[in-house]
């Protein structure tokens, strides 16, 4: 029997009534490494959002029959950390220990030395204790994948994670996810790359609102369906009816 | 006199940690509006039983923890962002309390409640601000580590855990808390002074988070025990001046705080190799 991670129940997702993922279907197996496309507006970023439950489905539901709330690890797409807080790195690292040590719970050397090779791992070593607000952009997303690491989640949601950061660190970063996807963790990762998703990413989903594909990347990033997502409208009907299709 | 100096830095023990964490999270302003917000609430106490010490005090309490609650309940449920919610929360708050005040009082009673009197703490009250000093540096404690995730990532604490709300209303409360204590020593105006001046100036001298909150209770402290000196001696009013001291120390922290002070801006001195 095939392992679920994910499993879509016809489940629309938006803002204010208007749909932003419309009727959405399908599964996701565990230890699959899925990359989600689409235009600008597709839904991809509040279908992240309806996983991780920070958003409540209109309609439908998402469920998740082997992960618990607290084994998913989240990047949004804009992290909305605030640079000028005098905290460093190593701290910020060691807030992926929550699902551990909790609010209040104790750090023990061996959590230490965990964070410290998260660090290295990520290729920040001799940061650990500079201010996060002396970080470039590229370095500062380093730190939060190393936070990722800690977190050791079941389940990795990525929102664009590889926007405007250099060929060595995308690399380094995939490195790491591929490293994931070994030890059979399910990872999700939007990117607007599809050279990158053809080379790195086995499984795809295309999306534009409504799911255009899903399967084998080479076989959903076809000519035919990329513009068949392009002709998605992005903008929301104001006057539009309510949805009549059954649920 | 020797009663006003354990009272101050009781005050100055707790504030200015808080102060240090008000700015962190942009809310300095904040702790002004919730000043003026216990002031319906002191007042209403003040009208029931006089200048006592338990009425004034549980009313005030209340006032400022149903301003914090209800600002924090329109911000989450209507478009109203949370500083303009509590904007009008204050306002209305300010404007209750001065007319409560007036039902009654004279305009020195008015003076008592917005600039208090350090000098006439009795006993009750003492015990009143070390309990205060107590309870807030063992809440800050405990709330140490929710408290700074939420400040820099609160997307991250959402994502881990549900503690972000409350988190926020505890430390909302623990400045209420303060601010009630701080006003019958201080007034209602100035009692946010203690917690925000040691604060800002902390923040010039240091960019270590520990160190900026030793350094912010050590001035509250020191600002305290000059004030009251200098009060005494010149027979002034001691709430204004111990503000008055913590700003003087916030001025030369403006000039040469070595974390970003204006002369540490004008020479930051010669760049270095790497």
């Amino acid at each position: 029997m095939i392992d679920i991670a994910i499993r879509f129940n016809d489940v629309t997702l938006g803002y204010d009534r208007h749909p932003a993922v419309h009727h959405l279907n399908g599964e996701v197996e565990t230890g699959a490494l899925l990359a989600i496309c689409g235009p600008n507006g597709a839904g991809k970023s509040t279908l992240l959002k309806g996983i991780t439950g920070t958003l409540t489905p209109l309609e439908g539901s998402i469920a998740l029959p082997r992960v618990k709330p607290r084994d998913i690890a989240y990047l949004p797409q804009a992290a909305d950390i605030d640079k000028t807080f005098p905290i460093d790195v190593f701290d910020v690292v060691a807030m992926g220990l929550w699902k551990r040590c909790g609010a209040f719970g104790r750090i023990s050397r061996r959590d230490n030395g965990e964070v410290l090779e998260a660090i290295a791992a990520i290729g920040l070593d001799g940061f650990e204790r500079r201010p996060i607000g002396t970080l470039s952009g590229g370095q500062l997303q380093r730190m939060l994948f190393a936070r990722l690491l800690i977190q050791n989640a079941d389940l990795i949601l990525l929102d664009e994670p590889f926007t405007a950061i250099d060929s060595k660190t995308v690399a380094d970063l995939l490195t790491l996810v591929a490293h994931w996807h070994k030890e059979r963790r399910t990872v999700l990762v939007v990117s607007h790359d599809l050279d990158l998703v053809r080379q790195y990413f086995p499984q795809t989903l295309l999306l534009a609102r409504e799911a255009i594909a899903k399967g084998k990347t080479d076989a959903v990033l076809t000519q035919e369906n990329l513009l068949k997502a392009r002709s998605m409208i992005e903008a929301f009907d104001q006057q539009a009816q309510a949805c009549t299709r059954a649920a | 006199m020797r009663r006003a100096l354990a009272g101050t830095i009781a005050l100055a023990i707790a504030g200015p940690p808080l102060g240090v964490f008000l700015i962190l999270r942009r809310m300095s302003l904040t702790g002004d509006a919730m000043s003026h917000a216990i002031l319906p609430g002191a007042a209403l106490g003040y009208l029931t039983a006089g200048l006592s010490l338990g009425p004034m005090t549980i009313g005030g309490l209340a006032a400022g923890l149903i301003v914090a609650a209800g600002s924090g309940i329109v911000a989450r449920a209507t478009i109203l962002r949370e500083d303009a919610s509590l904007a009008a929360f204050y306002l209305i708050s300010l404007a209750l309390g001065v007319t409560i005040v007036s039902l009654r009082g004279s305009n020195i009673d008015l003076l008592h409640v917005l600039f208090g009197s350090v000098l006439a703490l009795d006993d009750a009250t003492l015990i009143l601000l070390a309990m205060i000093a107590s309870v807030t540096l063992a809440a800050l404690a405990f709330l140490y580590r929710p408290l700074v995730v939420e400040t820099v990532d609160s997307g991250f604490l959402a994502s881990v855990s549900r503690s972000g709300g409350s988190v926020q209303i505890a430390f909302l409360a623990l400045v209420v808390l303060n601010l009630v204590g701080g006003f019958q020593a201080l007034g209602t105006l100035l009692a946010v002074g203690m917690m925000m001046l040691p604060a800002a100036s902390a923040m010039l001298m240091t960019d270590d988070m520990t160190l900026m909150i030793l350094a912010a209770a050590a001035q509250g402290m020191l600002a305290g025990y000059a004030g009251l000196v200098i009060s005494f001696h010149a027979g002034l009013p001691s709430g204004p001046l111990i503000i008055l001291v913590a700003g003087v120390f916030y001025l030369f922290a403006l000039i040469v705080g070595p974390a970003g002070g204006f002369l540490r801006r004008l020479r930051p001195g010669r760049h270095l190799e790497a």
